[in-house]
């Protein structure tokens, strides 16, 4: 044994290690593989030994030798060995090796889950950051499925060194573990929030990667995510979420909105060029999102398109890049904003960088306009010329083409010049598009009826000169073309010239060394000509033309009936007989011409491409029954039709794959494909469709086209396509001036005004009329068409398992599988797994922090409600069952015990909370979002933002069953309130109820979910509608007196009805009972009774305070006028009992009702303020406050809590404010400051009630 | 996501390859080459994005990669990372090697692939992007540093002797 040790050290000392082996490989660059397999050889013996050091050593080589291309997955093994090794250097160095070289079918991976679950829970934190980097590599559904609970308790371990890197490989563990999604996502959310930048940042980095797959179940992440943005300072974090707003916006143009502004001041701040960028990005897709019913959109448009313009014009490349990127993103929306910068986009062509160049290519083929279209493509034809590499000219060529055709050629006014651009292009060498070319001479031959003369001689030009295209044509696209062109002087022969010199061109027999498609046009159209020419020679009596030309076929055929090309070869012979036939029959002087011509009669109309497959299969038609009994053969591969143009296959191969056997079944095919290339059904040439051909480009040199002027052409030579740009001009200032003239002519007296702007200014796009008249053939279509299905996702795409609701509460079901139980489960289906779960290995569920503060609010809420269940009176709705038993259970317990029960019957309710939490972040959206900030005018406005909350806080009706809605927009009122008492609490240095935290605790919480709260901001004094209603004035007694605190609000449902809130406090240490509210009615306002009291009846009050606690009452009261604010006395008579005794007190107030009380936020949007502003019957007045010394925002925030405005719009220092009186009056404001004044002017249908309200608003602020 | 970290020298030599998607090795050595195909033609004053190659192409993916010296460090990425952002990565990566190996040159890389790899790691995880902070990752990798050097002090020592 000891032997063995000495001799495995002695061993290693010799070893290579893996500089070694690096020094070895560099000395031995002649004979580099056979040293490095002497090395593999070494290696597999150190991986022999039992010394852990040797192996890891070998391992290390390895993972070297697999970067330079070695397959090393046979030491597996050894590498999991390695792996397992107690001393941190060597497990890095088998995770490493793993991590290289590891995939989903290593089957030694199974091997490694215990050993990854020890690293994961070593107390050293640097193995179990190992553990983790290498898992997140070779991580494999089953690792992630017993690992995910190991992995989720490392997301809250200590160390952020270590919380960071399991929250970044969360994702990994959903990708391949989807049901682990649901359970973790409540603690990934928590990491959001996490105190460690990195981990934050880790965190964002993952739900951005998985929103971006499935945007629509983060939404109501937005508000968090909008929180970050605003808050964080980490340009990475920003970006990712900037980016992640990007994906989130098309979901939700609410959010948009909002976002402009944010981003637009990021826009104007940041000095980091990638976050400028993105941010740039995220505006333009919220542009895009938003497409219309923004009122400054256009001003964010040009923000983005400036900002572009400035990076275009960077010296930097990259930014140049990046700007061209982001512009092309603008023009799919807003092509007139980037159509300003075309001088720009056309000086980046002439780039040295491609890069450049492509992008800027993108841009062009937006910006085109019919009055452009020219001069664009004629820039666009120079860079081809100069072009250097194929690829560029390339992409310029198939550009021109996109550019051209586009939406159904729209910007195309001549096609003559189109035709002559097609031809030009012909000449490019070595240009792997001849087939792009070719279906465009053909498509545009086809629906343009017009253009059919000009484009049939272009055409006998083409084949004419044949030669010149087919230098080297075997490999060279471009011969592609002579298909259309044979095609279509053919089949529109009847417009050619002389028809017998194309035919003869067409029958040269160099056409023979063309690939097989091509002859096979050839013949089929050489007979189209030869039927043309006996039809023009038909009148005549001299027989010579005609026989010339039945012998110049008969002659020429023959080198076709011996092509290889099966289909070239039965063509021509059957048209050698054919053209045999009609010879014998013409010097019989018999009149054939009608009837040879007949085989060719008939007129093609254009098909959709898709056209075929939209063909609704009909009733009782089943294709997959075998009519016949099934073939034997491989006979599948060629069922489907092909498109004329595709031919990846090598013709040879075909043609001898029909030669070997079953001739009789070739036949029959290649009869089919003859009919179809005969068949106009079958032409699939769409104008857009750009196929990428395999064929290498050929590089050989091909001449230029030169024109052969021994042929008598009617057309002189080829056109040059820029005689058409000034032949177009010409022509467009004709127009023009025949215009003016019929300007002048109608209308006389309005000469000078009209004539002349057609003179100077340049013409509008719907001035250009088209050179012909185009009769542009629309695509025909099945009339019972099926709709399209074609975006339909890659079932493959491993994140639509992701696709999973994040905002249902979680079931019992759902959790991660637990790894007590895991040599059981470890054979099991996840499914089984977690039922398995269920059942047995029930491990209590955490709740997480969110969940347990969301139940604590919850709780909160419940007792509110409760309480003011208690206190309302029986008159109001009785709508819930469960309202009596809270009334007779629990008069007599402290509130605090009674919540167990009510919350047990509570229904989960975080899902729709959230939901409609944020609904009601983004229904803020209109307003600007500094004010939003503010949390009380967010309060006030969620008390007017929807029915709901009305009827769940104003309202007298607090007990409405609507929980969620409650729960999700309930002002924060209360909770302001029970600060406020709070604090009055601490001044008395009274005993603090515990219940009163939860409360502030719950404001803090639900204001952050809101995304409302901007606490870096400075805080605002904390605000209170309640004042002090009465202390008691019986010091002598003990201190059992309450305080009285009371808010009034109006009623928006009853236009005559005000609520007045009263909070009773106990502060004594007696308890207090059988206490009575009454107050002395006035002839305006009335207290509401219960049907059957008397008009002094006094109110008891439904509830008893035990010492230090409260607890809130609500009135209602009845109001006549409310111009004028009012004051009602009213007395509260309660009993004091102490143990030993129990007395009768009493104690008066005053019930002030202000003007403001009467007042009911209510939101307003700009142009219907602006509206209201106009219309006449409003009265102003105004207001100046001196000494004003707070933020505007503060000054704002106050005017809209305490007196229930809310802000319409503001613009820096000016904002305009609205509210509306219970009975319908409009008040509005118009608030300015200037340094320490405020000028307040108002308008309102009421000028007493405005008047008063003023005077509150000044009072509220000399107050402070 | 990042797709994959590559490093070669100006000839091609691969001195580092981390792939986030397994691939065999042949097909990884296909898509070194045609990288270095695509980046090595390319001018220095050209822009520092390529669209992708054939092999870890797809509309979706672009190369960001930077040329230092004798080497180019490329970075194939998706369209969720931030193109100038990945230029500071990469600018970062490469400041740290130049501390971690006090003044970095290719030779480092080519005797200490392993060392590379763990600093990478320290950086992005999993095609995730973990840590852009330059003292925390060289923080990080000295304190492993250390932890090596106290485990194999003894067979650095038996090394010396040799």
């Amino acid at each position: 044994m000891a032997l063995k040790i000495v001799k495995g050290s002695i061993d290693r000392m010799f070893d290579k290690n893996l500089q070694d082996l690096v020094r070895g490989i560099r000395n031995h660059k002649d004979d580099e593989a056979k040293y490095i397999s002497t090395c593999i050889d070494e290696i597999k013996q150190e991986l022999k030994q039992d010394n852990i050091a040797v192996k890891a050593n070998a391992v290390c080589k390895l993972t070297y030798l697999q970067m330079l291309g070695y397959d090393v997955s046979w030491a597996a093994f050894n590498i999991v060995e390695v792996m397992s090794s107690s001393k941190f250097t060597y497990k890095r160095i088998g995770y490493l090796a793993a991590s290289q070289c590891f995939h989903e079918s290593t089957d030694v991976i199974m091997l490694t889950t215990n050993q990854i679950r020890k690293d994961l829970s070593s107390p050293n934190q640097y193995d179990t950051g190992v553990a983790l980097t290498g898992l997140s590599c070779f991580v494999t559904p089953d690792l992630a499925r017993d690992l995910a609970n190991d992995i989720m308790t490392l997301m809250s371990h200590t160390k952020p060194y270590i919380r960071k890197k399991a929250v970044l490989i969360m994702y990994k563990v959903f990708l391949k573990y989807p049901e682990s999604l649901r359970p973790a996502f409540p603690r990934l959310k928590e990491k959001l929030e996490d105190p460690d930048p990195g981990v934050q940042s880790a965190a964002v980095n993952v739900i951005c990667e998985l929103a971006r797959r499935n945007p629509k179940n983060y939404l109501s992440l937005a508000p968090l995510f909008f929180k970050l943005m605003t808050s964080s300072t980490n340009n990475w974090v920003l970006i990712k979420i900037i980016k992640l707003f990007g994906a989130l916006t098309p979901l939700e143009p609410r959010l948009g909105k909002k976002l402009i502004e944010p981003l637009t001041n990021l826009i104007h701040s940041t000095s980091a060029m990638s976050l400028l960028y993105e941010c740039v990005n995220t505006v333009i897709a919220v542009l895009i999102s938003l497409s219309s019913g923004m009122p400054n959109h256009s001003a964010s448009i040009q923000l983005c398109v400036q900002k572009l313009r400035i990076l275009i014009e960077d010296s930097d490349q990259n930014l140049k890049y990046l700007g061209l990127l982001a512009m092309s993103k603008i023009l799919k929306t807003h092509p007139k904003s980037v159509q300003s910068h075309k001088d720009l986009i056309l000086q980046c062509l002439d780039d040295k960088d491609e890069s450049i160049r492509l992008r800027a290519l993108d841009l062009l083929y937006g910006m085109v306009s019919k009055k452009n279209l020219m001069e664009i493509v004629k820039k666009l034809m120079l860079h081809v010329d100069k072009a250097e590499g194929t690829t560029y000219r390339d992409e310029l060529l198939t550009k021109i083409i996109d550019i051209c055709s586009q939406s159904n050629y729209q910007y195309i006014t001549n096609f003559e010049w189109y035709i002559s651009i097609l031809v030009e292009l012909t000449r490019l060498e070595g240009t792997r598009h001849g087939h792009l070319i070719a279906s465009q001479m053909l498509d545009v031959a086809i629906r343009v009826k017009a253009i059919r003369v000009f484009a049939v001689a272009q055409m006998a030009t083409l084949l004419d000169n044949a030669h010149l295209l087919t230098g080297n044509m075997q490999r060279n696209g471009i011969c592609e073309v002579l298909y259309a062109a044979a095609w279509i002087c053919g089949e529109f022969s009847e417009h050619l010239e002389n028809p017998m010199q194309t035919l003869e061109a067409m029958l040269r027999p160099k056409v023979a060394t063309l690939p097989g498609h091509i002859q096979a046009v050839y013949v089929q159209n050489a007979a189209k000509l030869f039927a043309t020419v006996l039809k023009s020679q038909e009148g005549n009596t001299d027989g010579t033309v005609t026989q010339d030309t039945s012998q110049l076929m008969i002659e020429r055929l023959p080198v076709f009936v011996q092509s290889a090309n099966l289909e070239v070869q039965e063509r021509a012979s059957c048209i050698l007989q054919l053209v045999k036939y009609i010879q014998k029959l013409q010097q019989k002087d018999v009149e054939v011409a009608e009837e040879v011509s007949a085989l060719f009669a008939g007129e093609l109309n254009p098909v959709a491409p898709k056209a075929q497959k939209k063909v609704p299969v009909p009733e009782g038609l089943d294709l997959d029954t075998w009519i016949n009994e099934p073939p034997s053969e491989s006979e599948s591969e060629d069922e489907q039709p092909k498109a004329i143009f595709t031919k990846e296959e090598p013709k040879h191969s075909r043609a001898r794959h029909t030669e070997v056997d079953e001739k009789e079944l070739a036949r029959r095919r290649e009869a089919r494909k003859q009919e179809q290339a005969n068949n106009p059904f079958y032409i699939k040439s769409s104008p857009s469709s750009q196929k990428v051909y395999q064929e290498t480009p050929g590089v050989d040199h091909i001449p230029v086209i030169q024109i052969d002027l021994t042929v008598p052409l009617k057309v002189p030579g080829l056109p040059m396509s820029d005689q058409y740009v000034k032949l177009e001009e010409e022509r467009r200032q004709k127009e023009r001036a025949e215009k003016k003239k019929k300007d002048k002519k109608k209308r006389k007296e309005k000469r000078s005004g009209r004539g002349k702007k057609h003179d100077s200014g340049p013409e509008s796009e719907e001035d250009i009329t088209p050179a012909h008249m185009v009769d542009i053939v629309t695509e025909e279509m099945p009339e019972n068409a099926l709709p399209s299905d074609d975006d339909e996702k890659d079932p493959n795409d491993p994140h639509k398992a992701l696709d999973i609701d994040l905002d249902k509460p979680l079931a019992d079901s759902e959790k991660i599988p637990v790894r007590s139980h895991r040599a059981a489960e470890a054979a099991k289906s996840p499914v089984e797994d977690r039922d398995a779960d269920g059942i047995a290995t029930q491990l209590p569920k955490k709740k997480h922090g969110k969940e347990k503060r969301e139940e604590k609010k919850k709780k909160d809420k419940d007792r509110e409600r409760k309480k003011s269940k208690d206190e309302k009176k029986k008159k109001k709705h009785k709508s819930e069952e469960k309202d009596g038993d809270l009334l007779g259970a629990e008069v007599d317990e402290p509130v605090v015990q009674s919540e167990e029960p009510s919350q047990a019957s509570e229904p989960p309710t975080s899902n729709s909370a959230e939901v409609s939490d944020l609904d009601f972040w983004l229904s803020n959206a209109p307003v600007p979002s500094n004010i939003q900030e503010v949390p009380k005018v967010a309060a006030a406005e969620a008390a007017s933002a929807a029915e709901v909350i009305s009827g769940g806080a104003q309202d007298s009706e607090p007990d409405e069953p609507k929980d969620a809605e409650m729960e999700a927009t309930k002002p924060s009122k209360h909770k302001k309130k029970k600060q406020k008492k709070e604090k009055e609490d601490k001044e008395k240095k009274k005993k603090k109820h515990h219940h009163y935290h939860h409360h502030s605790d719950g404001v803090g919480e639900e204001s952050v979910q809101n995304g409302t709260v901007e606490e870096e901001e400075e805080p605002l004094p904390s605000m209170s509608n309640y004042c002090l209603l009465a202390e008691n004035s019986y010091i002598k007694m003990m201190m059992e007196d309450a305080d009285q605190v009371y808010d009034i609000q109006g009623n928006l449902q009853d236009g005559s009805q005000v609520v007045v809130s009263v909070i009773f406090e106990n502060k004594c240490d007696s308890f207090l009972k059988s206490m009575e509210f009454n107050v002395l009615d006035s002839l305006n306002s009335k207290l509401q009774r219960p049907e059957g009291s008397g008009p002094h009846d006094s109110l008891a009050v439904p509830f008893q305070l035990p010492p230090g606690v409260s607890n809130e009452a609500r009135y209602v009261f009845t109001v006549q006028s409310i111009v004028m604010p009012q004051k009602l006395k009213g007395t509260l008579t309660f009993i004091v009992k102490t143990e030993e005794s129990s007395t009768h007190e009493k104690l008066d107030f005053k019930l002030h009702f202000t003007c403001t009380s009467y007042l009911i936020t209510t939101p307003c949007y700009s142009d219907a303020f602006a509206k209201l502003l106009e219309s006449a019957d409003l009265k102003s007045s105004s207001v100046r406050l001196e000494g004003v010394n707070m933020p505007f925002h503060h000054l704002l925030a106050r005017i809209c809590f305490h007196h229930h405005f809310s802000v319409v719009e503001r613009i820096d220092s000016c904002a305009s404010m609205y509210s509306r009186s219970i009975q319908g009056h409009h008040v509005c404001l118009l608030v300015k400051t200037s340094g320490q004044t405020v000028s307040i002017d108002a308008k309102c249908d009421e000028p007493m009630l405005l008047g008063n309200v003023l005077d509150e608003i000044k009072q509220t602020f000399s107050q402070c | 996501m990042i797709k994959a970290i590559l490093i070669f020298n100006n000839h091609g030599k691969p001195r580092l390859s981390k792939f986030y998607e397994h691939y065999t090795e042949d097909t990884e050595q296909q898509i070194i080459r045609e990288t270095f195909h695509l980046v090595s033609k390319r001018d220095e004053n050209v822009c520092n994005f390529l669209e992708g190659g054939m092999l870890i192409g797809g509309s979706d993916y672009k190369l960001i990669y930077r040329h230092y010296a004798t080497l180019y460090f490329v970075f194939c990425v998706d369209s969720s990372e931030s193109e100038l952002g990945i230029l500071d990565l990469i600018q970062v990566f490469v400041e740290t090697l130049d501390k971690c190996f006090e003044n970095v040159c290719e030779l480092d890389l080519i005797f200490h692939v392993d060392k590379v790899h763990n600093i990478l790691a320290e950086m992005v995880m999993g095609g995730m992007v973990l840590e852009t902070n330059m003292n925390e990752i060289i923080t990080q990798v000295d304190a492993q540093n250390k932890m090596e050097k106290s485990e194999t002090f003894i067979f650095q020592s038996t090394r010396q002797d040799r």
